[in-house]
This record gives C-alpha cells, structure tokens and sequence, in this order.
C-alpha cells in the first residue's frame, strides 16, 4: 500500500468530491479515507488514498490534480502521508 | 490515522509560514582523487564530483513533489582542498585552477554551492595550507558557487594566532577583487573556531576527514513556523514557552528527517546528521529576529536578546534531538544580519550592535555571520574581530565563526545589496580604537586548561 494525502482547499461549489473521486477511479487509486470541514468559509477536504495501482507517475499524478483543482478554482494537494505521520506521530 | 486538523496544520506551516528542508548537501570525499599533477588532479575532482552527484538535483525535486515539501538547496561538500592539493599546488595560482574545477562541476551537476575550498589550522599551517589560504581572494573572484572556509582554532588546539593574522589580510584581499560586486567574495568566506566535519550550511560546509566516501547531511530550518507557533501563548511563563519551541522544533526536525531519509535511500548515499538549525532568510517572517519580538523584546538586541536567544537555542536542541537518530554540524539558531530582515531592521534602528551579536554568539551556533562593516577597516581590526570570536568558541567548547565582509568603498550608514537568499545590510560601525600591535605579536594562544580531560 502506497498510502497518500489529497487535501482540497477552496470555495465550497457543487461536483468538487465527484470529479476529484471520478479522476481517482479512473486510475485505479483507492479511497480510504474521507473527512472534510469548514475553516474561514473556506472548504477543505482530506481525502487518504492507495495509489499503489495507479500506473501514473507521482508527479503527473500530482499535477494533474492540480490542474482539476485550478479548474475549479480551488487548490489541490497530493503528498505523500508519511510526511505527515512523521510529523504528528512518534 | 492521520486527521484532517493534523494535515492543514502541515500545510499551513509549509504554505504560510515558510516551513522548507534548507538543505540537502551531498559530502563527497576528494582523498582517492589526490595526484601529483594538476591536471590530473583536477580531471579526477571533476569526474568523481560530476558522477557522484549526477542525480542529487533530480532526487531532491523528486522528493519535494511527493512530500509537498520545499527542499530550497541542493549542495555538495568535498575534503578541505588543502590537503588534495598538496603535491600537486606549488602557488596559489595552481589552487585557483582548482577553484574553478570546482566550479565548474558545481555547474554540471546543477547544486548552487560548493564548500571545501578549505584548510584546517587550528595549530599550525602547512606550506600547503597557506597556499590553499592566500589563493582564496582570486578563488572566490572568478568562481561564482566555491565557498571556503578555514578553521583557525580549536578548544583542543588553542588558537592559530598567524593564521587570525593572516585571515584579515585575506578578508581584506578578497573584499578588494570583488569591489565591485560591493565586496560579495567575502559572503563565500567564513572562519571558524571549532569547525565541524559535517556541517550542510554554507559557506562553512566541508567534508571531513573524519567521515566516509560519501554521505548526506540535511539542514532544517523554519523560524516562520516557530515564531507562528509562539503567537499562540503570548504572555504565557517561561516553562510554557520552552515546551512550545521545543514541540515546534521537533516536528520540524522529523520532516528533515524524512527527507534525510529518502534522499539516502534514493541516492544509495549514507545518511550522516541532522544539522538542526533555525536558518532565517530575507523573506518577511522567516526571521529569528520576528522570534524574539514575539517572545517579548522590542527588537532584536534590546536587553533580553541573549537569554532568549539561549532558551530557543537550547529548546530546539531538545526537540530537534529527540526527533533525529543522528544529530550533529552546526546545530542551533543562526544569526546571520543579511539574511534577516527583522536583524536588518534591528540594526538600521539602532538596536543592534556589532558587540551585543558578539555576546549573542555565546550561546547560539556559530558566531558573527554576514555583517557588513566599512570598507576601509584595517587587516588587523578585521583580525581583531575574527580572535574574539575565535576565543569564545575555543573557551566555551562550542564553534565559532565569523563570515564578515568590510565592503570597500562604504561607509557606515550606506546599505549593501547582495541579492538572493544573501539578503542586503546596513553597514556597521566598528570600534576604532587600534590592536594592531596585539595581532602583530603572532605565535599560537595555548589551549585553555579545561580542554585536558585525559
């Protein structure tokens, strides 16, 4: 398992789960974990995901999400979950 | 599992408040490279550098996007090029050629700076290191990413007097080839007290003699993310204010651990240390300057400077320590002026003097770090400067350093630009009463009597 971090972060509006979760389907990357919350009026969402059958490359992985969330006007992250768990766990 | 608050609060830090890995600095061992003939020589410094580091760039950007974490520098180390040139240098001129090899594989591989143009003189200097030390002014001249550092003293050894005497002379000389780039050759220029051997920031880094063929060292930074963190218990006591550095400090510390890691991994490179270092740059809030005032202080240098100095400096060593398997180069805040806008700004109001950076550098790591002082500042003054600074590390069992650079054909008052993560400063008074007749006296200072633990 190749466990990664998609965070969303911008104006809540209708179909940004759907298209971000439609992408994530159509490169086999599989969903773990969903949560998402309201800071500042601004919609942020977390999603975890397995890409460790997603044929694509990390960096165009990552940048095509980018440019999905550029189209929505809205910001869109994929890091790797281990900075993250390095950081918050001991 | 991982929760959502945990992630923003990553992301807020790398987004807003400048969380990045400083450093990733790949130390390379020049010793099976060391021939007779210079051209020989520099053919095998460039082909060991080139290929060795040939994917160092690559890897860093690779881990950058995947982690999402700004990795600012990529950089090499090599073993202090006086003691590869020795058989093979018979002037300065011989060590310059180096210099630009250097340089040139620097560019190859795509770092942005190269440490190791260096010498080790902590006791006594070697026909090889002097030549080494009096080819720096040209070195650094006609190179644009050699850095050179040389070690005058150490607790063991006592303090290399000639050498402080001649290092004002090559201060001086390198000021003077590039005046007019406002004196920029003396920012690639630092000596220590005490140097590490495997210190990632530069311009000190250098391969030690001490350590393997190759090896990774990453330097982490973060003051934007610490003085974030201190904006949440302002007025709060002291003991919370610890805990809080502290806390801050190692979580910084492990995502430089992780890309510690990965770097090694990819590279097939050991990892060496963690140099855990609140490195500032020019951009607004990454300062150690904001620190401070956050903590309470007016500006940086009000009284207080130091002891709040001294409990970040320590704080981060606890945090940092625990987060790290290996933990070691300079280790502690930086207080570098140009580099710093809240320091520049501290300096430009009257707050910060030459003397009270001096009692700072007791309890911090290294020491006076890009000050800028008038351009006719006289050798003996600038050797003046530099034995001070020495002393305190060589009494104290810390590193010391000085990276000063008397700007010729500038005065006090007047601003010097350097560009880049280089920052500007103000140009600072120095004290115009005169030791030549002090440094002239030449000869080596014993080492201090707690250095015989035997």
């Amino acid at each position: 398992m190749k466990k990664t971090v998609v965070t969303v972060v911008g104006k809540d509006s209708v179909g940004i789960i759907a298209k971000v979760c439609t992408y994530l389907a159509n490169n086999s990357v599989n969903i773990l974990d969903i949560s998402q919350t309201i800071v500042n009026g601004f919609f942020n969402m977390m999603m975890i995901v397995d890409i460790e059958k997603c044929s694509k490359e990390f960096a165009t992985f990552a940048s095509e999400l980018e440019q999905i969330g550029e189209e929505m006007s809205c910001i869109i992250k994929a890091q790797r979950e281990d900075i993250f768990d390095k950081m918050h766990r001991i | 599992m991982i929760n959502i608050h945990e992630v923003l609060e990553t992301n807020d830090m790398i987004e807003k408040d400048n969380l990045d890995v400083r450093t990733i600095t790949l130390g390379i061992s020049l010793l099976n490279c060391i021939d007779s003939d210079l051209d020989r020589l520099n053919e095998k410094i460039y082909n060991r550098i080139t290929t060795v580091a040939k994917d160092l760039v690559a890897t860093g950007k690779a881990i950058e996007t995947e982690f999402g974490i700004p990795i600012v520098h990529k950089r090499i180390s090599v073993t202090p090029i006086a003691l590869i040139g020795g058989s093979a240098c018979k002037t300065p001129e011989d060590y310059v050629t180096i210099a630009k090899t250097l340089d040139r594989a620097a560019k190859t591989v795509g770092v942005n700076f190269i440490g190791g143009y260096s010498a080790l003189v902590s006791k006594g200097m070697t026909a090889s290191d002097e030549l080494l030390i009096r080819s720096i002014p040209k070195a650094l001249a006609c190179t644009d990413f050699v850095c050179s550092s040389v070690n005058l003293g150490s607790t063991k050894t006592g303090l290399n007097m000639d050498a402080v005497k001649l290092m004002g002379e090559i201060v001086h000389q390198a000021a003077e080839e590039t005046k007019e780039r406002d004196s920029i050759g003396c920012a690639k220029l630092v000596v220590f007290c005490n140097a590490p051997d495997d210190n990632p920031f530069m311009a000190g880094a250098f391969h030690g003699v001490t350590e393997a063929d190759e090896i990774i060292n990453v330097g982490v930074s973060g003051p934007g993310v610490m003085r974030k963190a201190l904006e949440s218990v302002r007025g709060a006591d002291f003991g919370t204010l610890c805990e809080t550095v502290k806390k801050t400090a190692f979580k910084i510390t492990r995502v430089g651990q992780l890309v510690a890691r990965e770097a090694s991994n990819r590279l097939g490179i050991p990892f060496g240390i963690i140099d855990l270092s609140l490195a500032p740059t020019p951009a607004i809030g990454d300062s150690i300057a904001d620190i401070f005032e956050e903590m309470g202080l007016q500006r940086a240098g009000a009284p207080g400077t130091t002891v709040a100095l001294a409990l970040l400096n320590d704080q981060v060593k606890k945090g940092g320590v625990m987060a790290s398997c290996y933990v070691g180069g300079l280790s502690g805040a930086f207080i570098p002026v140009s580099e710093d806008q809240g320091m520049i700004t501290a300096v430009q109001e009257g707050a910060l003097t030459l003397e009270k950076l001096e009692a700072m550098t007791c309890v911090c790591s290294v020491g006076l770090d890009m000050i800028a002082i008038p351009g006719d500042t006289k050798e003996t003054t600038i050797s003046g400067i530099i034995a001070d600074e020495m002393a305190i590390g060589m009494i104290n069992q810390k590193t010391t350093a000085v990276r000063i650079i008397p700007v010729i054909g500038k005065g006090v008052g007047e601003t010097v630009e350097f560009g880049g993560l280089l920052g500007y400063a103000p140009i600072m008074p120095v004290n115009q009463f005169d030791c030549s007749d002090f440094i002239n006296r030449g000869g080596r200072i014993p080492a201090p009597i707690h250095s015989f633990k035997n």
